[in-house]
């Protein structure tokens, strides 16, 4: 059984549609969302559709909260001052522009979403399953902090986004992490596609073993970014972030980054 | 001055070791080249309060590590690349988990970075340098760090984005906290004429403890944490509710209190998990700048 997971949204409806599109033709058979459906890109209100449409289940992400409980900022958990105000602005935007309904929903969002596939428990986050915000990236995060979070969490396959980059580390007893990337911005790496991950889930009922097996995929989509480009412009938002959903580099909240992550990136 | 700043307050709160998320490594104890005018644990060439930590130990307790699930490392000093197996040891970390050294940037060799660069790409994680130089010039920098020692640094740092490193450059607030915008566009303008196009800079704090309470002023004997400061106050953003130090003479609370006797906790990282009052001036520092030992990358949030 295949089940696709996308990352944060920021807004970008297009490459929401375009994902929802490529799963489904992939032959997933159900799609979760693991949180912030809002900032960065332009009309908040177009995501939500979609995900109803599509039975698109959601973790809620520290944008979803704040903006859910009228917030005065995204909790980011940005440090520097040019960080701030560049995410202040996405805020303020994807505040004014989504609609009372649609807060109300992202306020009653569940923080964490946990099922079992052929044995495997399975518990989708936004940050880590301890935090909502707390960063996990791949060149700060160790392995066996992993482990700790995977027995803290009882988990045996942990899914999570927020960093905007996605990639995946085995644990210890088979299980595993992985970080399912964003369809919001594309990943800092000069491309302008973003990315989704499949994971297929086998039950082979081979070899006696308890646990079925899975094979996860990330899944790099294309979709319209020009027309996302011209909407940012359209609706004024920085051209810092048009140029990012352009060029693929970021350009804004890169203080977050540690120094390997960073070091590949232009800015 | 220092030794009131010490004085624990009667009937202080305290806070629990939530997480063991950060390491650190007193690696070069308090031994320094350089003798900073506002250190807070007063390190120097001639400090030998705490002594370097060897290969041997640290790898003792890396091990330690892996059962108590830490996220990452630190190693600090005094100056870290005092320690002649310095190299090696960083080298060991990147086998368990991301690594960053805070350094003055004074004493490199070309061969050590080149060799850790080596490292890094072998390794999953991170390699961070952090650089202490305390003002975009040798005017504001060298009255605290030393003679000539601006100038130094700044090699130093030209050095590490050489070989491909993007250290962080941190730098004690010795100026109005005004002028902070300032003072970072001057950071930038004179790293970018050595080579350093894109730097990250962190300020910290002063910490009014060690030779900084001779400097200026100790803490006042109201600059405490008390119950009513801690409602409603996210524990996480106290460096001791996520880390511990390990040091020639134990392992103990956090990288800012190590003159403080009590400071000290245990010899095993399992027996250091005890509540910790915050009782001393520099916990309130802690307190009202938040988790100012950890990188911007970990810096813990609240939920």
């Amino acid at each position: 059984m295949k089940i696709g997971f996308f990352g944060g949204i920021y807004n970008n409806y297009l490459a929401l549609e375009a994902a929802i599109t490529d799963a489904t033709a992939r032959g997933a058979e159900r799609l979760y969302c693991l949180g912030d459906l809002g900032a960065f890109g332009p009309h908040p209100d177009r995501v939500f559709p979609l995900l109803d449409e599509h039975n698109i289940s959601c973790v809620q992400g520290n944008y979803d909260n704040s903006i859910g409980n009228d917030l005065q900022d995204c909790q980011c958990g940005y440090t520097d001052p040019r960080d701030n105000e560049f995410a202040q602005i996405s805020y303020e935007y994807t505040y004014e522009n989504t609609s009372q309904a649609n807060r109300d929903w992202m306020r009653q969002l569940p923080p964490e979403i946990r099922f079992e596939v052929y044995g495997t428990r399975v518990l989708l986050c936004h940050g880590s399953p301890r935090k909502t915000n707390e960063f996990l990236w791949e060149s700060a995060t160790s392995t066996h902090f992993l482990n700790r979070l995977a027995d803290e969490a009882e988990a045996d396959l942990i899914l999570g986004t927020h960093t905007g980059i996605h990639w995946q580390r085995e644990l210890s007893g088979g299980r595993r992490f992985v970080n399912v990337g964003v369809l919001g911005r594309p990943e800092n790496d000069g491309a302008t596609n973003v990315w989704y991950t499949l994971i297929d889930f086998d039950w082979s009922g081979q070899g006696g073993t308890e646990l079925g097996e899975y094979s996860v995929e990330f899944v790099p989509l294309a979709y319209d970014h020009e027309r996302l480009a011209r909407e940012m412009r359209d609706e004024n938002l920085p051209d810092e972030f048009v140029e990012t959903v352009l060029t693929g580099w970021w350009t804004t909240c890169l203080e977050v980054l540690p120094g390997k992550e960073r070091r590949t990136g232009r800015f | 001055m220092s030794t009131a700043a010490q004085t624990q307050s009667p009937n202080c709160p305290t806070v629990p070791l939530s997480s063991l998320d950060e390491l650190w490594f007193q690696v070069a104890g308090t031994r320094c080249n350089l003798e900073c005018s506002h250190c807070f644990i007063s390190c120097s060439p001639h400090n030998d309060k705490f002594g370097y930590l060897s290969l041997k130990t640290v790898r003792r307790y890396l091990d330690e590590s892996v059962e108590q699930g830490v996220r990452e490392y630190y190693f600090t000093g005094g100056e870290p690349f005092l320690n002649k197996e310095m190299v090696s040891i960083l080298e060991a970390a990147l086998e368990y988990g991301p690594a960053t050294v805070l350094t003055n940037a004074t004493v490199f060799k070309r061969e050590w970075i080149e060799r850790l660069r080596a490292a890094e790409d072998a390794s999953t994680f991170c390699l961070e340098f952090r650089v202490s130089i305390d003002g975009p010039n040798s005017e504001t920098n060298d009255p605290i760090r030393g003679e000539g020692t601006f100038e130094r640094a700044v090699r130093g740092v030209g050095m590490l984005v050489e070989e491909g490193f993007l250290p962080i450059i941190t730098m004690t607030r010795v100026w109005d906290d005004g002028d902070d915008q300032r003072v970072l566009a001057e950071f930038r303008s004179i790293l970018a004429e050595h080579g350093y196009t894109r730097p990250r800079l962190k300020i910290l704090p002063r910490l009014k403890i060690g030779a900084e309470a001779e400097r200026t002023e100790g803490y006042g004997q109201f600059e405490r944490i008390t119950h009513e400061m801690m409602e409603d106050f996210d524990v996480s953003d106290l460096v001791c509710n996520h880390s511990r130090v390990v040091t020639d003479k134990g392992v103990a609370v956090c990288p800012i209190l190590l003159d403080t006797p009590a400071a000290i906790l245990s010899e095993t990282l399992a027996d250091s998990k005890r509540d910790f009052p915050l009782a001393y001036g520099a916990c309130f520092t802690c307190y009202q700048f938040g988790a100012i030992c950890t990188n911007p990358t970990s810096k813990p949030m609240e939920k």
